[in-house]
């Protein structure tokens, strides 16, 4: 396991590529040997040979002058984001083995700005879940202890940043899943406003919520890599209009004196203290660098497990409906007719996927949907009201990212509640379509029972307000290592 | 807030899931339980859904892109003389 | 049963009984491209030719809508006089079937793009009557599948296809009011270049809700839906046969049962859908791929004043501007290719209110009977077809008559000469005018087809006429006025049809 900070950033790698030193076949060439000999099972897939061709085709450009943001930097890419020629199974049996006939749009972004992915990530699947423990194809293991999760959805693109196999990675936020195992893993996490980056090419799971987000070890480099592939598009009618400006350069020469909200209803029941004291001492420093922070209320907050669990899971069930083997993707044999075909095919998904399946389905069905749809997306809108109204008081929200660390391996596996309950903090931001971003600062102290795993601090802001969130998390960033 | 083993079944069949009986009676257990967690929205007063409020319309133009290699998706499930196949429907 | 599926059977039913029927239709919108994707909508193509990772339901595939479709959905719903609502939203309908990939449908649930309209029909007895619509709301249409014995081949080409779905009022009362409504929409629509509206190619499909009741009560009965009717020759034929079984069973003590029954129009009966015991649960909530759909009123006024003329309101004009008859404008009016037929005939000969009448009757005879043998429409000629016979040379041969050139015998022997598609059809029409006036003026010389107007050499083969038929002359004479006609066709015949045949009809009155 490789200690964070010892590996190349992105941003240096780009600089150095750039410039001639390196060339961009080197950065790639060494993150594919590091990917092939990791055992966290980060990764489902390597590029090999494709993603060197592509390191010298950045070579050929960069030698013909073009200026290319992220040159040469490799990239891990969670397996529910399109790549065009690459199986890309969103780590379910259902699509093992499908093959992608285009790119995502925030991929094309990517190699346009001379990035190269090097391979896929492990997830939960269908980015379904909060450890990576449901993925078809084993459980991705924590760097810091490889007894523990990773966290999820994005627990192998997590788990491969924060092992240093590659300095940044993209995956998929719809409750929390970039940030929980970036926390996790102790590293950088964000998602970004909804609308931000195009959907087009992120397998669909809970549609009003779904975002691409970006990891990677410094908050530079996560905000470059946002910089990158955010934007309006075309092939999303979902996206925000226009380009954000410039989120990654000069943060160090802004002022973190901003009003920061510190909600009470996060800071309850339920929060490891050594999370809640890191919280404390962000916040402390913040204070002392002229910061104001203000107590409030974000008084639905609470209730957001239980309105992500109907609208997201309703919205989640509806996008499943069209993996039933007749176009793509496996199917099974032996059907010999129709609607037996479509059962025998869907009996492939995982178990956490038939719960949300279900659960999905019956929300939706006749005589419910008033009651819990209709209900969630009220709530929902409470929700999303009570930042609105934070917002005329504070520029940005301070709170913890998970509850408690990482967990060991199968802990909660039985008992799914408590497994969704591990995203009280996140969902907020999902439901409210804002942005919001988890540092790391500090560790938990290391006992018996645990070791000093990583504790991730969240920044939440208004809708398009990355570049304060970035602003923020590296003034924290510099704190966390003094 | 409790769901019965017929009412998992039924379920089970618009969503095209084939489940185990084993299968019936955990998911009737443990989605119970998640309906019960999620009907503490009741607690909360009753609201009516803000009216939509459509943004600037991301409207497509009326023009034929095709996809370069339309054939490409036939070979991706079983299919013969341009056609997807699928095993008899019984309507 | 078969003793009532006479006509007059139904007339006893229809005595006894009331039927109450409401159709959905839906109908193909006349965009180049689908509604969510950029894939061409022609039909006709190979199988699976014109397909996308979008319309094919593929992860990560996002619907994008198409402005053209929106426009055309909004002139549907003026053209319905239906109330065009400023905010409405897109919905998933859930079901899973082969030619249904994303296993929902994306439609409009309970907010439709419009509402309120209505649609007059024209009965047969004169009468006009009012039939509400409900509701109009766009959608996608899916592919198609080919049921065999050993399975199903499925087809994706017509896939996200454009829709508007129009639902009507239960207020048609016989199966021909259905057969009125659907081929007055049918007019509307194609009038505007909605649709083709073609219900062979499937541009457009019917799904009736039938149900009957006894005369002079208010209840509505059970009403059963029938599928399946895919040709206007059908749409009676279907809800004939329904409303008299539904009378049937009633009058026997039957109940009728709420059910969908699929036409068969090779057998003549609608049967039940072998339906399985899952109902439909559609489990509608908001699309949340697209933004709810903003139709503001500037739009729809916008839209409003470009609208191309409906076919009632170019009657009208017809009538005011041509002088024609109401029936013949109707006639004309009848498709929108034969209306602006008309009118560019009319605009080669320049002068509306003289031509008006000759030209109708050209067009209404000659070139509709030629278009006939043809086997083409009477159109002004486009991508879709050639022209039967271009406008100007049919202008080109009724002022040749008009100016007594040659005989309007002659120009209906010439006339049908000429090739379709002699001529393009362009934005030069003077031009192309005096291009005709000349070919058939080479014509006409060329084969000495010049009309004999010379009164002196007409006066000749008048008197050899008379000569030979002694007792015709006679006969006329003594009170047969009749046979003035025998008499203009026999110098017809000797002139080889060349004689001015008014100028010979003056002469033969003075003689006689």
């Amino acid at each position: 396991m490789t200690p964070l900070g010892k590996r190349p950033t992105a941003a240096a790698i780009a600089r150095r590529v750039g410039a001639g030193e390196i060339t961009a076949r080197r950065p790639v060439e060494e993150a594919l040997e590091r990917a092939s000999a990791e055992r966290l099972n980060a990764f489902l897939s390597l590029r090999g040979e494709r993603a060197l061709e592509e390191a010298e085709l950045v070579d050929r450009r960069v030698a013909a002058g073009e200026r290319l943001p992220l040159a040469g930097v490799p990239v891990a890419v969670k397996d529910n984001i399109a790549v065009a020629g690459v199986v890309t199974t969103c780590g379910s049996r259902l699509l093992e083995p499908y093959v992608s006939p285009f790119d995502a749009t925030a991929i094309a972004r990517l190699r346009d700005a001379g990035a190269v992915v090097i391979g896929k990530t492990n997830l939960d699947e269908f980015a379904m879940g909060s450890s990576t423990e449901n993925s078809a194809f084993g459980p991705t293991l924590n760097p810091h202890d490889p007894g523990r999760v990773a966290g999820g959805s994005s627990g192998g693109s997590a788990a491969a940043v924060a092992a240093g196999l590659v300095p940044v990675g993209l995956g998929s936020e719809t409750g929390g899943s970039v940030r929980q195992p970036a926390a996790f893993c102790g590293a950088v996490g964000v998602k970004p406003t909804y609308g931000r980056v195009s959907r087009y090419g992120l397998v669909a799971f809970g549609s009003s919520l779904d975002q691409i987000g970006t990891v990677a070890t410094t908050v530079e480099d996560a905000a470059r890599i946002l910089e990158t592939i955010a934007g309006s598009d075309p092939r999303d009618a979902t996206t925000l209009p226009g380009r954000p400006g410039r989120l990654a350069d000069g943060l160090d020469e802004a002022d973190p004196a901003s009003r920061i909200g510190w909600p009470g209803e996060f800071f309850g029941e339920g929060l490891d203290p050594d999370i809640r004291a890191a919280c404390e001492r962000a916040r402390d420093r913040l204070a002392a660098a002229g910061a104001e922070i203000v107590e409030l209320s974000l008084p639905h907050a609470p209730y957001g497990i239980a309105v992500y669990y109907v609208v997201a899971i309703a919205e989640a069930s509806s996008n499943l409906a069209r993996y039933d083997g007749v176009r793509y993707g496996y199917r099974a044999a032996g059907a010999d007719e129709l609607h037996a075909m479509y059962e025998r095919t869907r009996a492939a998904f995982g178990a956490e996927l038939k719960r949300r399946i279900m659960l999905g389905t019956y929300v939706l069905s006749a005589g419910y949907y008033e009651a819990f749809y209709g209900k969630g997306t009220v709530v929902r809108a409470r929700i999303r009201g009570d930042f609105e109204t934070a917002w005329e008081r504070v520029d940005a929200i301070l709170t913890p990212t998970t509850p408690t660390p990482a967990f060991p391996v199968g802990e909660k596996a039985e008992d799914p509640l408590a497994m969704y309950l591990n995203d009280v903090y996140t969902v907020s931001a999902n439901l409210a379509g804002i942005p919001a971003v988890t540092v790391p600062f500090g560790r938990v102290r290391p006992t018996s029972e645990r070791p000093a795993l990583p504790i991730g601090v969240q920044l939440m802001g208004p809708a398009r307000a990355e570049r304060r969130l970035f602003e923020l998390a590296r003034f924290l960033e510099r704190e966390a290592a003094a | 807030m409790s769901i019965g083993a017929d009412d998992v079944r039924h379920i089970a069949r618009l969503a095209r899931l084939d489940l185990s009986e084993d299968e019936v009676q955990r998911f009737r257990r443990e989605l119970s339980a998640i309906l019960e967690y999620v009907n503490r929205l009741e607690e909360l007063e009753p609201g009516r859904a803000a009216e939509p409020e459509p943004p600037d319309q991301p409207l497509r133009e009326d023009r034929v892109v095709g996809w370069p290699d339309p054939s490409w998706f036939l070979d991706q499930a079983p299919s013969r003389d341009g056609f997807f196949l699928v095993p008899r429907v019984v309507d | 049963m078969s003793e009532t599926k006479t006509i007059g059977g139904m007339r006893e039913v229809l005595e006894r009984w009331e039927p109450v029927i409401g159709l959905e239709v839906h109908v193909q919108l006349a965009t180049a491209s689908k509604i969510f994707c950029g894939c061409a909508t022609r039909y006709g193509a190979p199988p699976n030719s014109q397909v996308c990772p979008v319309c094919l339901g593929y992860p990560g595939t996002l619907p994008v809508l198409n402005a053209r479709a929106v426009e055309l959905a909004v002139v549907a719903a003026l053209a319905l006089g239906c109330e065009v609502q400023p905010t409405s939203v897109f919905a998933r309908k859930h079901y899973f079937y082969p030619d249904l990939p994303k296993g929902y449908q994306i439609s409009q649930y309970d907010r439709p793009l419009a509402t309120a309209g209505r649609l007059e029909i024209v009965l047969d007895d004169g009468g006009r009557k009012a039939i509400g619509i409900t509701r109009l709301h766009l959608e996608e249409d899916a592919g198609k599948s080919l049921h065999g014995p050993d399975g199903t081949r499925v087809d994706f080409n017509r896939c996200g296809t454009p829709l508007i779905e129009i639902v009507s009022e239960p207020d048609l009362a016989s199966p021909r009011e259905a057969y009125l409504y659907l081929s007055t929409l049918k007019r509307n629509l194609q009038y505007l270049d909605v649709s083709d509206c073609n219900m062979e190619e499937g541009s457009l499909r019917c799904d009736a809700n039938v149900s009957v009741r006894p005369r002079g009560t208010g209840e509505l009965g059970t009403k059963t839906e029938v599928k399946n009717v895919n040709s206007f020759r059908y749409v009676e034929d279907a809800l004939t046969f329904e409303i008299l079984r539904q009378a049937e069973a009633l009058g026997a003590g039957r109940p009728v049962v709420h059910e969908t029954l699929l036409w068969d129009s090779v057998r003549g009966e609608a049967r039940p859908m072998r339906s399985k015991e899952m109902s439909h649960d559609y489990r509608y909530f908001p699309e949340p791929d697209l933004e709810p759909l903003a139709v503001p009123a500037t739009m729809v006024e916008e839209i409003r004043a470009r609208l191309p003329e409906t076919p009632a309101a170019r009657a009208e004009r017809l009538v005011k501007e041509y002088g024609l008859p109401e029936y013949d404008a109707g006639v004309l009016t009848s498709t929108r290719g034969m209306a602006d037929y008309f009118e560019a005939v009319a605009e080669c000969l320049g002068d509306p209110k003289t031509f008006g009448k000759v030209a109708a009757n050209w067009v209404m005879g000659d070139v509709l009977k030629l278009a006939n043998e043809r086997k083409l429409e009477v159109t002004v000629g486009g991508p879709d077809g050639p022209s039967p016979l271009h406008p100007a040379d049919v202008a080109a041969h009724i002022k040749a008559v008009a100016e007594g050139k040659i005989s309007r015998n002659v120009a209906k022997d010439l006339i049908i000469e000429i090739p379709s598609g002699h001529m393009r059809y362009g934005e030069h029409a003077p031009r192309v005018l005096i291009q005709a006036m000349e070919s058939l003026a080479h014509k006409i010389e060329e084969r000495e087809l010049v009309q004999v107007s010379d009164e002196a050499a007409l006066e000749a083969e008048i008197e050899a006429v008379l000569a030979v038929h002694p007792d015709e002359v006679a006969a006329y004479r003594g009170g047969k006025e009749g046979l003035i006609g025998f008499f203009v066709g026999q110098v017809m015949r000797r002139t080889k049809g060349k004689a001015n045949p008014q100028l010979v009809n003056e002469i033969l009155r003075r003689r006689l």
